[in-house]
């Protein structure tokens, strides 16, 4: 069995007329939680797109579990056990908290089907989703609308969990949450691919790191090395941590 | 505790984490509902009272501008489902409008006897298979028409209206192909004609069939839409239909039996809307078309509930200005439309991110 859950070999990525991924080579080992960190426009997040098939490979190979998934329909990679945390969360503003969750839950076809086991659980890391379970998605805040993007992504058990800039807009107290929420994830034993531009976040949760420049993955290695290089830290993002 | 019972619970001990910072900046009711375009509907009703004087009068054009309203709704329903859903604009909608109503004319014109009769249940036994009849039929032809006419120009708006258009004049040549390019009578069985009074108001009985199967519609759409899986989906779908794919579920197959639901609710409203005029011609459908899309367009693009809305808006007004100032019939609806535009520019119920 491979120690890789997820690989991209050399893809490349078009948008329309514009090239945006030049070759992206990452590994995310099995079970840990890797980081996918740069500048803005550096390709992040194109290529959690391109994972999720949402847009397609022009070049290049992406396997998952020893799966060549490179040409699959953005529904079968999910079908994978893949679950995915847009940038922009995907929340349905019209539906209600409990129908968001009810749709991430494919077993189930009604919202006493799901796993009360798990909706615990979710509910003791994220209590806004409990709390606001049947108003309308669009009335919560930012904060909890992201609380309850990732909680609608661990709704059921998944193999691979791609989040993009959870901590995005989030106040620093929420932030420490949402931290607290994915240690727990990565504990039970989930893969994590996140992008993440906060470093405080980034520090906290990372065990392996991506960093992209210019459409490409310009150092990979372990989160801990890097925290420790001022050097390296100032040479690929240009601060440090 | 099942999943339904949590939501009763409001009261949770604080987790003395930022959560619950963010838990108590927000206070909201629940479910909160928009309720202001529901009183569109009477407000219009009331409004146009003084003007027409008699109350009988006007209780007749009441009932006959809902009976429309509601055939005009079981038309609109799928098209704003299939725009919401895909952002596909379909102008051959009227297609399948004016093949049902044509199918009907062949099925009731075998049941002579049973439309002939003075009974009324042996009249709904015939009325019935050629509503069934004309769906199914409208139902296989969207299914073709979204395979050959639609699938090939996902995305490109202007395309779609083009040959969605041109889809439109080709069935209604092969319409006239098949049927002869003559007007049809298509006669009101015998128990469904005639008028009840209500005080001096005489309403047609056939307004009241069209409002009861008007309501029967609408009451299965909103149970498939609020009550279902599916229906989940499909809301799901036309706020987000990325999100839904991310999630696991393929949406071009979801379109695909929305549309053909869709066709096959035109071709139900064709056979009520020819049995509503007592003929069938094949332009019938393009004539329809300009109503349903004030409709979608008022009611929000996307939105059932807006269509139910803004039909009934269209079909009530449609009568009050065919009685106060038959020459402005058309116009009223357009606007009727740029008033409540101007009120709310995305429609009466806005559909989310769209």
């Amino acid at each position: 069995m491979t120690q890789n859950l997820l690989t991209l070999s050399g893809v490349h990525t078009h948008i329309g007329a514009y090239h945006i991924l030049h070759g992206v080579d990452l590994a995310v080992p099995r079970g840990q939680l890797t980081l996918l960190l740069g500048r803005n426009g550096a390709g992040k997040t194109t290529t959690l797109r391109t994972v999720m098939g949402l847009w397609r490979a022009s070049q290049g190979r992406v396997v998952f579990a020893g799966r060549d998934i490179t040409g699959f329909s953005t529904p079968q990679i999910a079908g994978l056990n893949i679950a995915y945390v847009p940038e922009n969360m995907g929340i349905f503003a019209d539906l209600t908290v409990k129908e968001n969750m009810l749709l991430a839950a494919r077993e189930a076809k009604r919202a006493n089907q799901m796993d009360d086991g798990r909706l615990k659980w979710i509910f003791s890391l994220f209590p806004a989703v409990e709390k606001f379970w049947n108003h309308p998605a669009g009335k919560l805040s930012g904060g909890q609308k992201q609380m309850l993007a990732v909680a609608r992504a661990m709704v059921e058990p998944r193999e691979l969990l791609i989040v993009d800039e959870p901590s995005k807009g989030l106040a620093p107290a929420i932030i420490n949450n949402m931290i607290d929420a994915f240690a727990q994830l990565k504990a039970s034993g989930v893969t994590i691919l996140l992008v993440e531009q906060n470093i405080h976040f980034a520090k906290r949760l990372g065990d392996s790191v991506a960093v992209m420049d210019n459409g490409r993955v310009v150092h990979a290695g372990s989160m801990k090395a890097l925290a420790e290089d001022e050097a390296l830290q100032q040479s690929l993002l240009g601060l440090a941590l | 505790m099942n999943a339904d019972q949590l939501s009763q619970d409001t009261n949770i001990p604080s987790a003395g984490s930022a959560a619950t910072a963010g838990v108590k900046a927000l206070t909201m009711k629940r479910l909160e509902f928009d309720w202001q375009p529901l009183l569109l509907v009477p407000m219009l009703a009331l409004l146009v009272l003084p003007f027409i004087g008699s109350g009988s009068t006007w209780l007749t054009l009441t009932v006959a501008g809902l009976a429309m309203g509601m055939i005009i709704f079981i038309i609109a329903s799928g098209l704003t489902l299939v725009f919401g859903l895909m952002d596909v604009l379909n102008f051959g909608h009227g297609v399948f409008i004016a093949l049902g109503a044509f199918v009907a004319t062949s099925v009731l014109g075998v049941m002579a006897d049973w439309t002939g009769s003075q009974e009324l249940w042996r009249n709904v036994v015939a009325v019935l298979p050629a509503m069934l009849v004309a769906m199914a039929v409208a139902g296989a032809v969207g299914l073709a028409f979204e395979r050959f006419i639609v699938r090939p120009v996902y995305g490109q708006h202007l395309k779609q209206i083009l040959i969605t258009m041109g889809g439109m004049i080709i069935g209604e040549e092969l319409i006239k192909v098949i049927w002869g390019p003559q007007q049809i009578p298509l006669a009101l069985p015998e128990g469904m004609r005639g008028s009840l009074l209500v005080g001096e108001a005489a309403i047609e009985k056939y307004r009241l069939v069209a409002v009861v199967v008007g309501l029967a519609v609408f009451a299965v759409l909103a149970w498939t839409l609020n009550r279902t899986k599916i229906g989940l989906l499909i809301r799901a779908g036309v706020q987000d239909r990325e999100m839904v794919e991310s999630l696991g579920y393929r949406i071009r197959r979801l379109f695909v039996g929305v549309f053909v639901v869709g066709s096959a609710l035109a071709g139900l409203g064709g056979v009520m809307w020819g049995l509503y005029q007592q003929n069938v011609i094949p332009q019938m459908g393009a004539q329809v078309n300009v109503l349903i899309f004030i409709v979608i367009i008022i009611g929000g693009l996307g939105s059932t509930g807006g269509a139910l809305i803004g039909a009934l808006l269209v079909g009530l007004m449609a009568n009050y200005t065919g009685f106060l100032a038959p020459k402005l019939a058309l116009f009223s609806n357009i606007a009727l439309m740029v008033a409540v535009l101007l009120w709310r520019p995305q429609g009466v119920f806005p559909v989310a991110n769209r």
